[in-house]
């Protein structure tokens, strides 16, 4: 075996020698990895890139838009001129709307799923239909909204019937994130309390649902976004009015849909530019502050 | 005698924990040398250093000179990739790929550019029947090889380290998921492979070091407390704290 | 007892939050399909998913023509997307160093959390004019919207992707550097293979965010109900065909949307079954893996 293996390396020396034919190979591998590197980082670079080129072009046509005129007065000839004042008041009026109903759902869903049930079929088909319903399309949702909210349960083009659509989006977000916070609450906590006589319930409302706070939180915050950028499952379910929304059963137009609005009709550059920039904005904050509780509550996991 | 690697007065570090603290050893070529210690002294890492394993680690720092056959292995002229070729290494869990028995072994010939089908046959047969493991799988060649038995999966593990054909072999507790008959052929397997490599061993089984390796190195804390040849380490050592591990009144 | 009877409540309560979830999907089943129907009974089942004329004005519901828009979008959204996303979850699992991760995944989740309403007006201004002048026509484009697509999908396929990557043991990693196989060697050789079936789960979410998405593409495929020549050619998608023409439709064209969201709902469902399968196979085959 020996000599096998010298003849081996002597002939592998000859051929790397006399290269080509019997190698058939065309770039070194050393080669390949230089250039791979080169590629690896124009991908990443490519995409903060686009990140910066796009929002840093809304902000840049979108801020000197903004001033307080802007910001807390009605649209003047279909928006024209004038503000978004009850743009901005639709938008968090839908979502509060959305998420008063979505979070209890979710989340008491999230609780059966990690501390209630095994994994029978019947959990898995709720599983399923939870995947199912987060990749429904939006527009989908909003024929939805409009055949049952608006039409069969007879609520017309409303703030109730575009937050209740918006509701049913919101869910798969906030369950699948709260289900795992839920999950990653360490067994230790929930025995210590059932070791001290506590019930299940009471485990899971004085230990486990605290623990999982933030996790829960940012289920919340996720949707919360979702419901704020989503714009096809409301375009048929909340009408079209320009004057402040006060009751839930009156109609809206939200941020993303005047945008859409703005843009597509051609109506004022200007305008659009401004509501692009302060549903940015909004965006942005939820990013954040996501991404805050997020970093805190690992690092408070990490900590232990 | 000839030694292959030439450690001396060798430092590492993890970000700010010190590990190996003026590691001095020689390895000598074409013999096997274990490494015998306590766990966490440092052994791993010692041997991970030896073909640079630990660069994947960003925190990681060392001090001192490796030279292997008179050369710093950390030199920035020195590829890593190539040393690695010269030192290949076995790990502690059998850690095949996910492919077919042939495709492991064939792994490293390909990667290392050589595709053509005929000499690939050979190379993997001859590695295979280096590995003491030709007869149990030739006629399953091309099943997957997370279908053999822990022991075959190590052996099949070596076949495809020795398929690159390096000089030396580091072995990190190669038999320590194994049962005692798989133990065995490994080491039976490391008997045979002394006369084409060196191997470096790493083991917490006393019986094994003295039935596989001529030199022995005890590391405790992350230092050599004592090396030479097995038979005298493990006789008359001279440290007491030697004398107290091998003799398992240690901690 | 009454500590029981509360537990029992309680936890019929929950139940019923979880099954929520099935009931909505259900429902929304239900009634499009319910909606959608009769169009499709009107047109004939044939001739509605391959008609190749939709015109509303002659009661024409053909929706060939946007089954491909959206397929064709999608193809070539998938075609740009998923390199650099692959790429993209290398570089971020197994290259960038910890700095670079540092920028990376917030760019990557802001690049995902940024409205569709928001890609369509930035294609709108800026990508319809810029493909108006690089490539002549209108700028309204398949090619347009598979663009901004390209974008709103990557983040989708990256993330989970890269998730598959960093599952993938270490142990492979090592052994195949031990061989003297580079970095790069290994991630092809190694780590991508075994990770492959979280990719092709990651790629098929992709598709179905692409063929769900909307507002972005409405605003910048120009939406034409025809089967496109050339991809710089303007197309309608179906989720397109909903938006636009839901604000007056009224009998059976109001059905007929319906119709397109049966459609769609079909495909979507037809490629979460697939990516179920492939994810039971690659729990199947955990182990004795075989890739
Ligand atoms: N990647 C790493 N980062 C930080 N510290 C590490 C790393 N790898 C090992 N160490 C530390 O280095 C020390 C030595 O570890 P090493 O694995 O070499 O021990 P060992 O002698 O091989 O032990 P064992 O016999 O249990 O395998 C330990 O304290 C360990 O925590
Ligand atoms: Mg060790």
């Amino acid at each position: 075996m020996g000599e096998d293996i010298y003849e081996y390396s002597a002939d592998i020396g000859k051929r790397y020698f006399y290269g080509g034919l019997t190698l058939n190979r065309i770039i070194s591998p050393k080669y390949a990895q230089k250039i791979m590197n080169v590629v690896f980082w124009g991908v990443g670079i490519l995409a903060v890139a686009i990140l910066v080129i796009v929002i840093g072009y809304i902000l840049y046509h979108g801020l000197p838009q903004i001033n307080l005129t802007f910001l807390f007065t009605s649209p003047i000839n279909d928006g024209r001129s004038g503000g978004i004042f009850p743009m901005i008041i639709s938008t968090f009026y839908i979502t509060i709307v959305a998420l008063v109903v979505a979070a209890p759902l979710g989340v008491m869903a999230a609780i059966f799923l990690a501390e209630y049930s095994g994994e029978n079929n019947f959990v898995k088909s709720i599983r399923f239909a939870t995947e199912t319903l987060a990749s429904v399309p939006s527009i989908v949702f909003g024929l939805f909204g409009l055949a049952f909210f608006v039409v069969f349960l007879q609520i017309g083009f409303s703030v109730l019937s575009g937050g209740l659509t918006l509701a049913m989006m919101a869910i798969p977000t906030i369950l699948r994130t709260s289900e795992v916070a839920i999950e990653t609450v360490p067994q230790s906590y929930k025995e210590g309390s059932m070791a001290l006589g506590s019930s299940k319930w009471q485990t899971i409302y004085r230990v486990v649902i605290p623990a999982a706070i933030p996790g829960i939180m940012t289920g919340i915050l996720l949707g919360m976004a979702r419901a704020v950028e989503e714009t096809a499952a409301i375009l048929y379910t909340v009408g079209a009015s320009f004057s402040v929304p006060v009751s839930l059963f009156d109609s809206a137009t939200p941020l993303s849909l005047h945008l859409y609005n703005l843009a597509v009709e051609g109506i004022s550059l200007p305008n659009a530019y401004g509501t692009a920039a302060v549903l940015v904005i909004i965006i942005l904050i939820i990013t954040v502050t996501t991404n805050y509780m997020v970093e805190r509550y690992t690092k408070k996991m990490m900590g232990r | 005698m000839e030694n292959i690697f030439e450690v001396k007065d060798l430092n590492t570090y993890f970000g700010d924990s010190h590990i190996l603290k003026g590691v001095n050893l020689s390895v000598p070529k074409n013999e096997v040398t274990s490494v015998i210690g306590p766990s966490g002294t440092g052994k791993s890492v010692f041997l991970r250093t030896l073909n640079r394993m630990n660069d994947v680690i960003s925190t990681f720092r060392k001090e001192g000179d490796i030279l292997l056959d008179g050369q710093e292995i950390y030199d920035p002229k020195i590829d890593a990739v190539d040393l690695r070729k010269r030192v290949g290494m076995v790990f502690q869990k059998p850690n095949p790929f996910p492919k077919s028995i042939f495709e492991n072994v064939a792994y490293g010939m390909r990667v290392h550019g050589d595709n053509n089908k005929k000499r690939l046959q050979e190379k993997v047969e001859s590695s295979l029947k280096g590995a003491a493991l030709w007869n149990e799988v030739k006629d399953k060649i091309d099943e997957s090889a997370m279908s053999l038995s822990g022991g075959q999966q190590q052996r099949l593990c070596i076949a495809r380290t020795i398929a690159v054909e390096p000089e030396v072999i580091l072995m990190d507790e190669p038999c320590s998921a194994l049962d005692p008959i798989s133990t065995t052929k490994i080491e039976d397997l490391i008997h045979q492979l002394k006369n084409d490599f060196t191997i470096v061993i790493v083991t917490h089984n006393m019986q094994q070091a003295t039935r596989v390796s001529k030199y022995t190195a005890f590391f405790l804390e992350g230092k050599v407390v004592e090396k030479g040849l097995t038979d005298k380490i493990f006789i008359e050592p001279e440290d007491k704290r030697t004398e107290d591990y091998i003799t398992g009144r240690f901690g | 007892m009454a500590r029981n009877w509360e537990e029992y409540i309680i936890e019929k309560i929950l139940l019923l939050a979880a099954i929520s979830s099935v009931i909505i999907i259900l429902l929304i089943i239900g009634f499009v399909v319910a909606q959608g129907l009769p169009a499709i009974q009107f047109t004939g089942f044939i001739n509605f998913i391959f008609g190749m004329n939709w015109n509303p004005e002659y009661n024409l519901y053909g929706v060939f023509p946007m089954i491909v828009g959206s397929l064709g979008i999608m193809a070539l959204a998938l075609l740009f997307a998923v390199p650099l996303s692959i790429l993209g979850a290398m570089f971020l699992a197994e290259v960038a160093p910890r700095a670079m991760r540092r920028i990376l995944r917030p760019t990557i989740q802001t690049l995902a959390g940024i409205p569709s309403v928001i890609y369509g007006f930035f294609g709108l201004i800026v990508l319809v004019p810029f493909m108006r002048v690089h490539f002549g026509g209108s700028g309204f484009s398949m090619l347009t919207a598979s663009i901004i697509l390209t974008v709103m999908v990557l983040p989708t396929i990256l993330t989970i992707s890269e998730d598959a990557l960093k599952s993938i043991p270490l142990e492979y990693k090592e052994a195949s550097l031990a061989l003297g196989a580079t970095h790069w060697q290994t991630i092809k050789n190694v780590i991508f293979p075994a990770a492959i079936p979280g990719v092709i789960t990651a790629i098929i979410l992709g598709m179905g965010r692409a063929i769900g998405e909307t507002m972005a593409v409405i605003m910048v495929a120009g939406n034409v109900p025809v089967i496109p020549g050339s991809i710089l050619e303007p197309v309608r998608a179906l989720t397109s065909n909903i938006a636009l023409e839901m604000g007056y439709a009224v009998g059976i064209h109001y059905n007929a949307l319906f119709a397109t969201g049966i459609v769609l709902l079909g495909l979507i469902i037809f490629l979460l079954v697939i990516a179920n399968y492939i994810n039971y196979k690659r729990r199947v085959t955990i182990g004795g893996g075989y890739l």
